[in-house]
C-alpha cells in the first residue's frame, strides 16, 4: 500500500513561483462570499474585475497608470524586506516624496522639462529618504523596532500634509484643500496623448530593473541579502550590518518617495490630501506576492493595478462597493502568506 | 515486569533516519544508561518516549500495557518525567509556578498551598529547592534540581535525564548521583543519557549503546568494561588524531590581557582573562559549559564588546574590533554555533566568499565565475559533500563545519580561534577537523582551542588553560596535565602548581 | 473659577479620550504577553467601531451592538491566531494584513448596508451616567459613559487574570518560554489563540466605544491611528496592566489639552498637534528600548522541532 506523508523539509523551488498563482483563485473563492452577501453574482463581478479592464484600450492603459506608483512602492518595500528591514512606512515616505516634489514644482517657475523632471524625481527621492531617516537611524543606533516607528511616521506625515494644505500651501483660488499647481516644466510628459499614462511608468520599470541588478548581481546586494537571511551570520562574516541596513532603508524610502513625486507630477499636478490611498500598504502586499523578487514585484504590481481598476469597473457596472478591491487585496496577502508556509513542507511517498 | 518497553522504534527527519528499528527496555527500579556519541539518536529516542516526537514506526509499552503517547501530557500521566538538556523552565516564574504549569482545574492558582507541597516534596526526595525563588535567579545546578523535582512532583516513576552532567562541575555531579541512588532506593526507574563512559560505569545498572541511529546492544555493568563500551560506542577504541611531539615555541601571536565582558543578561562573565598564544602551538581552553567560553570566543571573533582589557594580534590592537577588521588582521574564526554564524539560506559558494567579498568583486559587481571556481576548489580541497549551489542549511553538521573551515582556513590565518569545533560531528568529520587544526599548528598558526571535551583538549593541545567562572584558573603544559588535575581546576580549585603555568604568562 | 472649569473639562475629556486606548491596549496586552504582536489592532478597532454601529443601528439595541463588536473582534483575533500561531507566518506582515482586511471589510459592508447617503447615518448613543447632579461642578468628571468605568475596572480585571489565575500563568508561560510550556503539557497554540481572541474582543470594544458612546455615528477616519498609539502604550507601560492606566491617561491628557486649547481660541496648527502622540511614542520607544521587559518569546512563532 502506498501512503503519502507530509513532512517538514524545504519544498522544491518551483513551489515558490507557483504559490502566488494558486493564491489568486483561492482568494477569489473566499471573497465570493462577500459579493454574494451584496446580492451580486461573483462570476460576473470577477469578469468585470479582471477581464473588463483589459478588454478596452482606455481601461487597459488605466491599469498601467494605476500600476505606476505600485511598481515603485512594491520595489521600495521588497528592497527593504530583502535585507530584513521591515519598512512599513512606504505610505509615509510616498507622502514625503509628494510634498518635496510639490514644493519643487511650486518653487521652480520657468524651467525646461530637461531640468524640471529630474528635479522632481530627485526631490521625491530626497523627500522619501528624509522621512525614512528617523526610523532607520533609530534602528541601527539604538535597535528601536522599525515596524512601529515607520508605522507612526505614516500617521505623522498625514497630519503634516493636512497642515500644509489647510495652512501655508493652501491654494486660495481652489475650493478644496490643495496646493497651487506645479510649474509646467516639472510635469511628467505623457506617453500616450489624451490618457493619464505618463513618464513615471518608464521610471518605475527602470527602477525595478535597477533594484533587480543591485540585489542579485552586486556585492552590496549579496551583503543585504545575507543580512536579511541571517543578521548574525552576516555580521560574523564581517559585513557592516548597520551601514548596509541604513543605506537600504534610505534607498527604500527614496524609491517610495519617487512614487509620490510621480503622483504629483504625472497625475494630480497639485499636492492633495488623498495623494495616496494606501499605495504604500499595497506595496507590502505586492512585495509579499512577488516573493520579494523585483520581477515578481513587477508582475504583482500590474496585478494589483488591475484589481484597483477592476474594483472601479465593478462598482460602476454592478453597484458593488469599490472597497471590494481592498478586501480582495488584503485577502490575497493573507492567503499568499499562508500558502508560503507550504514551502517548508513536502509530500513524500512512504511504503 | 518492565517499566518501559520500546519495540522497533523508527524515526526519520527528512533525509536522516535518527532511530532505525531500536528496541529498548527499562526494568523497575534500575538506572539504565543510554550511551552513544552526539547524534547517535539517544535524545530522539527519549523524546519519543516523552511525547515530544512521534515515532514513524514501532510500539511502546508502559508497565506492560501498550501506550500511545501524543504529548508530554500523556507521558506525565503515565508517570514519565524528563529533564532535557535545555531546561524547560520559565525564567520569569517562580519554582512553585513552574511546578503547576501544566495542571488544569481551578480558575486561580493557590500559590501558598503549592509552595507548601513543593517544600514537602523537596524534603521527601532530599532535593533542596526554594519554592518561592524565581528561576532566573537560580544557578544551573539548582535549575536542574528544580527540573528533577518537577518530574517527581508530578508522580513520575520513570525519570529520563538527558546529559544531566554536561552542565555540572564534578562536585555537583556527586550530589546528583547521590540523589539518583536515593530515588532508585525509593523504587524509581531512571534512564540516564550520556556519552561519558566513566559516569555510566559509576552509576548505572545496565547500559544500552546506540550508534548512528541503531542499537548496538544492551549490557549489564557487571559484565562489561570501559574498553568494550568504547568499542560499542565508536566502533573502535579511540580517536586516531593526537598531537605529535613538542614544538619550539614561536613568538606570541595572540595576546589577551585582562579582558572583562558581560553575558547576554549584562552580568559579568569574563573577569580579567589573560592568555598568550604562540606561533605554532595549540592552546587548549578547558572548562565546564557556561564559564565564559562563549563570551571569550565572541570577543575574539569581534561579535562582542569587552568592558575592559586588550586583545592584540601581533602588533595590531584588535580590542573591540568589528568582525571585518578581525578577519582582515588574519584571525580565522570557527565559532561555536556554526549554523547561526553562516547564512543558511545562501549557497555554499556564496557563504565561502562572504567574509572576503572584496576579492570576488569587480567594480561592485559580483564575479560569479571566480566565486564558482573558488567554491569548486575548496569543496575539493576540504572534502565537502555538496555542490556550490546547495543552500548551506541543507548540509549535515559535518559538511557545514567543513564549509566554515574552508572559508576560514583558505585565507591562511595567523591566528585560529576554534570554539567547540567538533561538537555534534560524527567520527569521520571529527577526525578531519582535528587533523586540520593540527595542520594549522604545524604551519605556524597560533591556535586557541575552546572545548568542553576534555579528551579533545588533551589530545590536541600543547598547553592547557582552564577557565572557571570567567577566570583562568591556571595553565599547564600538556605533559603535566592529567584529567584529575584539570577536573579539579574546572571545578574552581586553584591549580596545585599554579606557579608553573602562570609565571610563564605574565 | 475659570481655571477650575478648565481643569474639570480637561480631566473629563482626558477620561473620554483614554477609554478606547485603555481597551485597545489591554487587548494588545493579552496578545503580547502570550508572545504575539498583533498589528491587526488598528483594523480590529475599526471593525469594532463599524460592527457595533451597524448591529446597533439594525437591531435598535446598543448592547447587542456591543456584543456584535465583541464577536467580530474575537473572530479577527482568531484569524490572527490562525496565521501567526498555527501557520507561524511573520507576525508583522500578518498583523498588517489583518488591519487591511478588517478595514476593507468594514468599509465594504458599511456601503452595502447603509448605501452612499449624503447624511451619515447615526444612532442614539449610550447616555452618560448621572452620578452627580448636572450642575455640580465635578459632574463632567464623574458623569462618564458606563464603558469608561468598565474600561477602568477592566484594568483591575486584566491584572487579576494575568497575575493570579491559572490561565494568566499559562499566558505568561507561553509568552516567555513556549518550549517549557509545551514540555509541561500545555497546548501553546490553544493558549495563544485564546489570548488573541480575548485581545481582539477588547480591541473591538475600544473601537465600539467611539460609535456607540462618544459619537453615535461611524466615519471612515474614526480610529485615526488610535490602534498604533496602543502599540506604543504597551511599550510605555512595560507590559504591565496597571501602568496601562497611566499611559492612557497621559496620552489622553495631551490630546484633550490640545482640543481644549483649540476651543479656547488659541491659534495652534492643530494638525501638527495631532502628531504629538506619535512623536512622543517614538521618543518613548527610544528611551524605553534598552531596559524594556518585553515577553521573551514575542514575535517568535512556536514550532515543535
Amino acid at each position: 500500500m502506498l501512503k503519502y506523508k507530509i513532512e517538514r523539509a524545504p519544498a522544491p523551488v518551483w513551489m515558490r513561483t507557483l504559490i502566488p498563482l494558486i493564491a489568486i483563485p483561492v482568494t477569489f473563492l473566499i471573497t465570493s462570499i462577500i459579493i454574494l452577501l451584496d446580492g451580486a453574482n461573483p462570476i460576473t463581478a470577477y469578469y468585470h474585475f479582471i477581464i473588463s479592464p483589459l478588454a478596452g484600450k482606455a481601461s487597459a492603459i488605466e491599469v498601467l497608470v494605476k500600476s505606476t506608483p505600485l511598481l515603485l512602492t512594491g520595489a521600495a518595500v521588497a528592497f527593504a524586506f530583502n535585507s530584513g528591514y521591515w519598512n512599513i512606512g512606504a505610505e509615509g515616505q510616498l507622502y514625503a516624496g509628494a510634498i518635496a516634489a510639490a514644493w519643487i514644482g511650486m518653487t521652480l517657475k520657468d524651467v525646461p522639462p530637461i531640468i524640471g523632471i529630474p528635479a522632481m524625481v530627485l526631490g521625491g527621492f530626497a523627500g522619501g529618504m528624509l522621512w525614512a531617516f528617523p526610523s532607520a537611524i533609530l534602528k541601527v543606533k539604538l535597535n528601536v523596532d522599525e515596524v512601529v516607528t515607520t508605522l507612526l511616521m505614516n500617521s505623522i506625515v498625514l497630519n503634516v500634509t493636512s497642515f500644509l494644505l489647510n495652512g501655508p500651501w493652501r491654494d486660495p483660488v481652489s475650493m478644496w484643500p490643495q496646493s497651487p499647481e506645479i510649474a509646467a516644466g516639472t510635469v511628467f510628459f505623457k506617453l500616450i496623448p489624451r490618457t493619464r499614462l505618463h513618464f513615471g511608468i518608464i521610471l518605475a520599470v527602470l527602477i525595478i530593473i535597477i533594484t533587480w541588478f543591485v540585489i542579485k548581481r552586486t556585492s552590496f546586494g549579496l551583503k543585504m541579502r545575507a543580512i536579511g537571511l541571517s543578521r548574525e551570520g552576516a555580521h560574523f562574516a564581517g559585513i557592516k550590518v548597520n551601514k548596509t541596513v541604513l543605506t537600504v532603508a534610505l534607498v527604500s524610502g527614496g524609491i517610495a518617495g519617487i512614487a509620490g513625486a510621480g503622483e504629483v507630477a504625472g497625475i494630480h499636478f497639485h499636492l492633495i490630501d488623498a495623494i495616496s490611498d494606501g499605495l504604500g500598504y499595497s506595496g507590502i502586499i505586492i512585495a509579499t506576492l512577488g516573493g520579494l523578487h523585483p520581477f515578481g514585484v513587477g508582475l504583482a504590481a500590474l496585478f494589483i493595478g488591475l484589481i484597483d481598476t477592476g474594483a472601479q469597473t465593478v462598482a460602476r457596472q454592478m453597484g458593488v462597493p469599490v472597497y471590494l478591491g481592498d478586501v480582495v487585496q488584503s485577502t490575497l496577502l493573507l492567503v499568499t502568506l499562508s500558502l508560503f508556509v507550504l514551502q517548508n513542507y513536502r509530500i513524500r511517498r512512504v511504503k | 515486569m518492565h517499566a518501559v518497553q520500546m519495540k522497533g522504534i523508527v524515526k526519520r527527519f527528512a533525509d536522516l533516519t535518527a532511530n532505525d528499528n531500536i528496541d529498548f527496555d527499562l526494568e523497575q527500579g534500575e538506572i539504565h544508561a543510554l550511551l552513544g556519541e552526539n547524534g547517535a539518536g539517544k535524545t530522539t529516542l527519549m523524546r519519543i518516549l516523552y511525547g515530544l516526537y512521534h515515532a514513524d514506526e514501532g510500539e511502546m509499552l508502559i508497565n506492560g500495557t501498550p501506550a500511545v503517547i501524543h504529548s508530554p501530557k500523556d507521558a506525565i500521566r503515565l508517570g514519565i518525567g524528563m529533564v532535557t538538556q535545555h531546561f524547560t523552565l520559565v525564567p520569569t516564574l517562580s519554582v512553585a509556578e513552574n511546578m503547576v504549569l501544566g495542571e488544569t482545574g481551578s480558575i486561580t492558582v493557590n500559590l501558598p498551598d503549592v509552595e507548601k507541597k513543593v517544600a514537602a516534596a523537596s524534603e521527601r526526595f532530599g532535593i533542596p529547592v526554594k519554592p518561592q525563588a524565581l528561576i532566573k535567579h537560580l544557578s544551573v545546578g539548582e535549575r536542574q534540581r528544580v527540573e528533577i523535582l518537577k518530574a517527581l512532583y508530578h508522580d513520575a516513576r520513570v525519570l529520563i535525564l538527558d546529559e544531566p552532567t554536561a552542565v555540572l562541575v564534578p562536585q555537583e555531579v556527586e550530589v546528583l548521583f547521590d540523589a539518583l541512588v536515593r530515588l532508585q532506593n525509593e523504587g524509581l526507574s531512571v534512564i540516564f543519557i550520556s556519552h561519558h563512559l566513566n559516569e555510566v560505569m559509576e552509576i548505572c545498572d545496565r547500559i544500552t549503546v546506540l550508534r548512528d541511529g541503531h542499537s548496538v546492544g544492551t549490557v549489564r555493568k557487571v559484565d562489561t568494561n570501559l574498553k568494550q563500551l568504547a568499542n560499542m560506542m565508536v566502533g573502535r577504541e579511540n580517536f586516531g588524531v593526537t598531537r605529535q611531539g613538542q614544538r619550539e615555541k614561536g613568538r606570541v601571536e595572540l595576546c589577551i590581557q585582562g579582558v572583562h565582558a558581560t553575558d547576554k543578561k549584562g552580568l559579568p562573565s569574563l573577569k580579567g582573562v589573560s592568555l598568550d598564544v604562540h606561533q605554532g602551538e595549540i592552546l587548549g581552553l578547558a572548562g565546564v559549559s557556561g564559564n565564559g567560553q562563549a563570551e571569550l570566543s565572541a570577543v575574539l571573533c569581534g561579535t562582542k564588546k569587552t568592558t575592559s582589557g586588550k586583545v592584540m594580534v601581533g602588533d595590531l590592537n584588535l580590542t573591540n574590533a568589528e568582525p571585518s577588521a578581525v578577519c582582515a588582521a588574519g584571525v580565522g574564526r570557527i565559532p561555536e554555533d556554526r549554523y547561526a554564524n553562516m547564512v543558511g539560506e545562501l549557497s555554499v559558494a556564496e557563504n565561502l566568499v562572504l567574509d572576503q567579498l572584496d576579492q570576488f568583486v569587480n567594480r561592485g559587481i559580483l564575479d560569479q565565475e571566480k566565486i564558482q571556481e573558488n567554491a569548486k576548489k575548496l569543496i575539493n580541497e576540504f572534502q565537502i559533500k555538496a555542490s556550490p549551489g546547495d543552500r548551506v542549511r541543507t548540509l549535515s553538521g559535518g559538511n557545514m563545519q567543513k564549509v566554515m573551515l574552508a572559508r576560514t582556513l583558505s585565507q591562511k590565518p595567523r591566528v585560529v580561534i576554534a570554539s567547540q569545533p567538533t561538537r555534534g560531528l560524527d567520527v569521520g568529520a571529527t577526525d578531519y577537523v582535528r587533523t586540520t587544526l593540527l595542520e594549522q599548528r604545524d604551519n605556524g598558526a597560533a591556535v586557541l582551542l575552546l572545548s568542553e571535551d576534555l579528551e579533545e583538549i588533551m589530545a590536541l593541545s600543547d598547553r592547557i588553560a582552564v577557565i572557571y567562572a570567567g577566570r583562568i584558573m591556571g595553565i599547564l603544559p600538556a605533559q603535566e596535565a592529567t584529567a584529575e588535575k584539570l577536573g579539579l581546576m574546572m571545578a574552581g580549585a586553584p591549580t596545585l602548581d599554579r606557579k608553573g603555568g602562570v609565571d610563564a604568562e605574565i | 473659577m475659570e481655571l477650575t472649569l478648565f481643569l474639570v473639562g480637561l480631566i473629563a475629556a482626558t477620561l473620554r479620550v483614554a477609554t478606547p486606548l485603555i481597551f485597545g491596549t489591554l487587548g494588545e496586552l493579552f496578545s503580547e504577553r502570550s508572545g504575539v504582536l498583533n498589528l491587526g489592532i488598528e483594523g480590529i478597532m475599526f471593525l469594532g467601531a463599524f460592527t457595533g454601529f451597524a448591529v446597533a443601528a439594525k437591531t435598535g439595541s446598543l448592547w447587542i451592538g456591543l456584543l456584535g463588536a465583541i464577536v467580530a473582534g474575537g473572530l479577527a483575533g482568531m484569524l490572527m491566531a490562525l496565521l501567526s500561531v498555527r501557520l507561524g507566518v511573520n507576525q508583522h506582515v500578518s498583523g498588517l494584513g489583518i488591519t487591511l482586511l478588517a478595514t476593507g471589510i468594514s468599509l465594504y459592508s458599511f456601503r452595502v448596508i447603509f448605501g452612499e447617503s449624503k447624511i451619515p447615518p447615526s444612532i442614539e448613543p449610550f447616555p452618560m451616567l448621572p452620578i452627580l447632579p448636572e450642575l455640580h461642578v465635578l459632574a463632567p468628571i464623574t458623569n462618564q459613559y458606563l464603558l469608561t468605568y468598565i474600561g477602568i475596572a477592566m484594568i483591575a480585571v486584566v491584572w487579576w487574570v494575568i497575575g493570579k489565575t491559572r490561565f494568566g500563568l499559562q499566558i505568561r508561560a507561553v509568552g516567555e518560554n513556549p518550549e517549557a510550556a509545551d514540555a509541561a503539557g500545555l497546548n501553546v497554540y490553544a493558549i495563544r489563540t485564546r489570548a488573541l481572541v480575548i485581545g481582539g474582543a477588547l480591541m473591538a470594544v475600544g473601537g465600539a466605544f467611539l460609535t456607540l458612546a462618544q459619537l453615535g455615528s461611524f466615519t471612515f477616519g474614526i480610529i485615526a491611528g488610535r490602534g498604533w498609539v496602543c502599540i506604543a502604550l504597551i511599550i510605555f507601560a512595560n507590559w504591565q496592566s496597571v501602568n496601562v492606566l497611566f499611559g492612557a491617561l497621559i496620552f489622553g491628557g495631551v490630546q484633550a489639552l490640545q482640543l481644549r486649547l483649540q476651543t479656547l481660541g488659541f491659534k495652534l496648527p492643530y494638525e501638527l498637534f495631532l502628531s504629538l502622540p506619535y512623536v512622543v511614542t517614538i521618543i518613548a520607544l527610544t528611551l524605553a528600548g534598552r531596559n524594556a521587559s518585553a515577553p521573551s518569546a514575542l514575535l517568535k512563532a512556536y514550532r515543535r522541532e
